[in-house]
């Protein structure tokens, strides 16, 4: 390229010839400084680009705080599924190695006592019942119902031990047992004025190892007694899990060597589990008794499957799909709605769109047509929509549809309807249609009169005067050049409409609902976010689908807004 | 005004009146007839009603009175798609959706040629203008000249008698324009077509036509050959409009035998050419053309001299402008060819200055 640096070197100026010239040499153009000609653009062009970085700064904050942001959320919420996992960590582990035959196995149901208990206290179950309630009916009462339940269990030997030694119900000697002494001492002078924060519960040493499920429940309680509750724990005695685990600890293991505070307690306790009398509750009973669910595989499995941090059920459940141990299958025939909304959706925007499309293009042509004044004076007749709020326009239409409403009337007296035959046109498709076309067509009919009104009349006038009629001039050289405004138009409408919700709320009844009544429903009554971002996302993907179709077939920089 | 014989006139306008608003005439009373195979321009200010006439014979404008005819035929009821006149706008109106050879095979098309011979025509029109590899091109990938040259194709490719342009070289820059002065002519003459030319430049209009019709306020001012346009203005605004014009006032002392004597309002008497005044007494403008002035003169028999008083003497290259008062007149305008032995007027220098009464017409004092 070194040998053409200048345009002299071309036959001539013209544009052309330094297009033809430009195509023919192969390499980098190099700028007068030898290097090459992008960089230094490239160069020149960074101060630029920072500055208007700079101005759209305030803007691209804004909307990354409250547009991108909260799209990342939801489409996160769509999978993320970590409170399976964190309520009940030990059942989750225990069900990981269970096969999902029958009924798992005992440990998984002691697992499931300690674990919910916790829940329970913290009260936390109920929200686990309630996401558990979307993949099976029932979860959420079952939970509910275990909350109170689970008392039942750890009383039976909180009642034995309290019966054998008043201190076993009492703050003191739990602690004495259990805690660190130079922890209690902290606690105790902490205790005097409860000022600043409650030192830490610690383990005194060793008793993990006597004493191993006992200790784990009481720090676990003394932690949220202290933490949670912030209670004075040298003033709460523990709950009934920890006498649970007590009883555990003593009828498998051997205290009879320990020497440390309250020995002798301890080992009347061992005394007292190891005589007949002594009795006891299988977990797995206790859980029969709270309700006989549980003794059902259903709530073990619906738990199994859920136990993952990330799960694609929501997805499943948004295409009409379920989650099962052998992997993803189709829903039964009668509970298959979303896949019928999705298409309902897409269908009726893309008639919605159609519609607007043949009733705006006329007006927009008029209107582009005439002059300046008249066109603005129009103008404002096809944006007066916008001047009166939503839900009237659209309530304004139920009044006009309904079955005793203005047009039936108008049709009945003029004879077209029998009285008692009455037309259905609302709360139905029809309507949602007639609303909405109505609705988003000045979407339609703005960008199409922006690109007509950019048309010159002389193109007109050229195709006449070259010998084509009205039709072929308006066919071949009129409507093509107006295609960039119905495609900007047809990509608006569709796109509001695909979301659109408060009209087909109104109108649509139960055949005219569109995908986004459904998320709405999911977002604000059965409260199941999971699965309305999964239904969003799908939405999202979508559009973006269509867009990018879009723009193979039609090009999008044949799309003209403005 | 017209000489040609209505009878052999290819484009004939008759009696034509224009009003768009039905308060005001735009085109007032058009009378116009051109032979098959003439090169009519239209010149004249702006909105004094060139497009208007054009856009009346092309049927995109109806008139309010009066006939336009066509080879004979009135064609006031005939839509403009079957004018079948070829029509070249200001801003060349190629369809930009379309490819070039798209563009020009659009006539072609609706007039239902076959596609060989469609492509033969667009070929042979494209090369025509000398743009025969650009047929695949978008509109907007062309210059501006390009693009004219694709709209005067696609005017021509259909074989109309008559085409139409509306300042079709307005967009373009000087050189250029000269370039396609001359190859529309030429093409114009070669094919044998009628062309009715707008526009606002007098020179386009003196070097391309084979007639020019002055229009002002609606209605022809002159229609004659440029040289006699110049040479021979028939009223002030002609002699003003076109080329440069030295102008004294004066009224009208006697009139006989071609020639008339008119005292200036300074008190001089000058001997010119009644063109356009008929009794004595009555005032008149006197034009002469900066050219045909001389300085110092030793004219012949009846020749004038005039007392001048130098103001301005400007270097242009190939001629001088000297800037005079006279009798009057303080912008008195005289052109002198660069010539080695030619003196050069110094500012305040007192000279005299005459003509020959030939080329001192006497025209209306409008
Ligand atoms: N569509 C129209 N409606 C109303 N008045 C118009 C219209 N077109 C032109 N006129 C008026 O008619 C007069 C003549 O216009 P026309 O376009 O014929 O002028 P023109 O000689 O072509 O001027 P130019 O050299 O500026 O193109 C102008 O006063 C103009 O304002
Ligand atoms: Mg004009």
């Amino acid at each position: 390229m070194s040998d053409a640096t200048g345009p002299d070197k071309f036959d001539g100026p013209t544009p052309d010839n330094a297009l033809r010239q430009a195509n023919k040499t192969s390499g980098p153009m190099l700028a007068a400084d030898g290097k090459p000609l992008k960089k230094s653009l490239s160069r020149a062009l960074r101060r630029q680009k920072l500055r208007a970085l700079m101005l759209i700064a305030p803007l691209l904050i804004f909307v990354l705080v409250s547009f991108i942001a909260p799209i990342a959320d939801m489409l996160f919420r769509s999978v993320e599924n970590q409170i399976v996992s964190d309520t009940m960590p030990r059942t989750t582990e225990v069900l990981g190695a269970w096969d999902g035959q029958d009924l798992p196995p005992e440990e998984a149901f002691e697992a499931a006592y300690y674990d919910l208990y916790i829940a329970a206290e913290q009260r936390i179950h109920t929200r686990l019942g309630s996401r558990l309630n979307y993949e099976l009916t029932g979860a959420s009462s079952l939970f509910r119902k275990s909350g109170r339940g689970l008392d039942d269990i750890g009383e039976v030997y909180q009642d034995q031990f309290e019966d054998l030694d008043e201190n076993w119900d009492e703050p003191m000697p739990w602690i004495e047992l259990m805690g660190d002494p130079d922890w209690l001492a902290e606690q105790q002078e902490w205790a005097a004025d409860e000022e600043g924060r409650q030192p830490r519960f610690e383990l005194r040493e060793g008793i993990d190892e006597i004493l191993p499920r006992s200790a784990a429940q009481y720090a676990i309680f003394a932690d949220f007694t202290q933490r949670v509750e912030e209670d004075n724990l040298l003033e709460e005695e523990p709950w009934s899990a920890v006498h649970t685990a007590l009883y555990q600890d003593l009828a498998s293991g051997d205290v009879s060597s320990y020497s440390g505070p309250r020995a002798d307690m301890l080992q009347a306790a061992a005394a007292l589990v190891a005589s007949p009398e002594f009795e006891t509750v299988a977990f797995i009973d206790g859980f029969e008794e709270i309700d006989e669910d549980w003794i059902e595989p259903p709530i073990w499995r619906t738990i199994k499957l859920y136990s993952p941090n990330y799960t694609s059920g929501y997805f499943l459940n948004s295409i009409d799909m379920q989650l099962t141990p052998d992997g993803a299958e189709a829903r039964p025939e009668n509970e298959q709605i979303y896949m019928l909304l999705f298409k309902r959706t897409l269908f009726m925007s893309l008639v919605i769109t159609l519609s607007c499309i043949l009733l705006g293009y006329p007006v927009a042509y008029i209107l582009s047509n005439l002059p300046m004044r008249t066109a603005n004076l129009l103008m404002i007749l096809v944006l007066l929509p916008f001047w009166t709020s939503l839900l009237v326009r659209t309530s304004a239409w139920k009044v006009m549809l309904q079955q005793q409403g203005v047009i039936n009337d108008v049709l009945v007296w003029i004879g077209l309807v029998a009285d008692e035959q009455r037309l259905t046109m609302i709360n139905n498709q029809f309507g949602t249609i007639v609303a909405m076309t109505h609705i988003l067509l000045p979407f339609m009919i703005l960008p199409m009169y922006s690109v007509m009104s950019t048309i010159p009349p002389s193109y007109v006038r050229a195709a006449k005067s070259l010998g084509a009629t009205n039709w072929t001039t308006f066919w071949r050289v009129y409507f093509p050049q107006s295609i960039p405004g119905i495609g900007a138009g047809s990509i608006l409408v569709f796109i509001l409409s695909i979301g659109y919700y408060i009209t087909p709320e109104i109108v649509g009844g139960t055949t005219g609902t569109f995908i986004s009544n459904r998320i709405a429903y999911h977002i604000s009554s059965s409260l199941n976010w999971g699965l309305a971002a999964a239904l969003g996302t799908i939405l999202l993907a979508v559009v973006l689908l269509l867009y990018w179709a879009y723009d193979r077939i039609v090009g999008i920089d044949n799309v003209k807004l403005g | 005004m017209p000489d040609t014989g209505t009878s052999d006139a290819f484009v004939a306008f008759e009696r034509v009146q224009k009003s768009y608003d039905g308060e005001t005439l735009v085109v007032k009373d058009l009378n116009l007839n051109m032979p098959k195979g003439e090169f009519l321009t239209m010149l004249g200010p702006s909105g004094s009603g060139k497009t208007t006439c054009l856009m009346m014979l092309a049927g995109f404008e109806t008139a309010t009175h009066g006939e336009i005819k066509l080879d004979g035929v009135s064609i006031n009821n005939i839509p403009p798609h079957k004018r079948g006149i070829g029509m070249v706008f200001q801003n060349y109106a190629l369809f930009p959706h379309m490819t070039v050879a798209e563009n020009l095979s659009f006539p072609l098309e609706v007039r239902k040629i076959g596609k060989s011979e469609r492509e033969k025509k667009v070929m042979r029109a494209l090369d025509m203008v000398e743009m025969g590899a650009f047929g695949g091109r978008r509109p907007a990938q062309l210059s501006g000249g390009q693009q004219q040259r694709i709209a005067l194709a696609r005017a021509l490719v259909f074989e109309p008698e008559l085409v139409l342009m509306d300042e079709p070289l307005g967009a373009l820059d000087k050189q250029l324009r000269e370039k396609m002065q001359f190859e529309i002519t030429d093409l114009a003459h070669r094919l044998g077509i009628t062309v009715v030319y707008v526009t606002h430049d007098q020179t386009e209009a003196l070097t391309m036509s084979d007639r020019v019709a002055v229009f002002d306020d609606g209605r022809i001012q002159q229609l004659a050959p440029p040289d006699e346009l110049y040479e021979a203005p028939q009223n002030s605004f002609v002699a003003q409009f076109i080329g440069e014009n030295n102008t004294l006032e004066g009224v009208v002392k006697e009139i006989s035998g071609g020639r008339c004597t008119v005292q200036l309002d300074g008190g001089e008497m000058i001997d010119a050419m009644p063109v356009n005044v008929s009794k004595v007494g009555e005032r008149t403008r006197v034009s002469i053309r900066p050219e045909r002035v001389e300085v110092n003169p030793e004219l012949g028999e009846g020749a004038h001299t005039l007392k001048a008083k130098v103001k301005e003497f400007i270097y242009m290259g190939d001629i001088f402008r000297t800037r005079l008062s006279v009798a009057g007149n303080e912008d008195f305008v005289i052109k002198t060819r660069n010539r080695p032995d030619q003196v050069r007027l110094k500012p305040g220098e007192d000279v005299t200055i005459g003509w020959l009464p030939e080329d001192c017409r006497a025209l209306d004092a409008q």
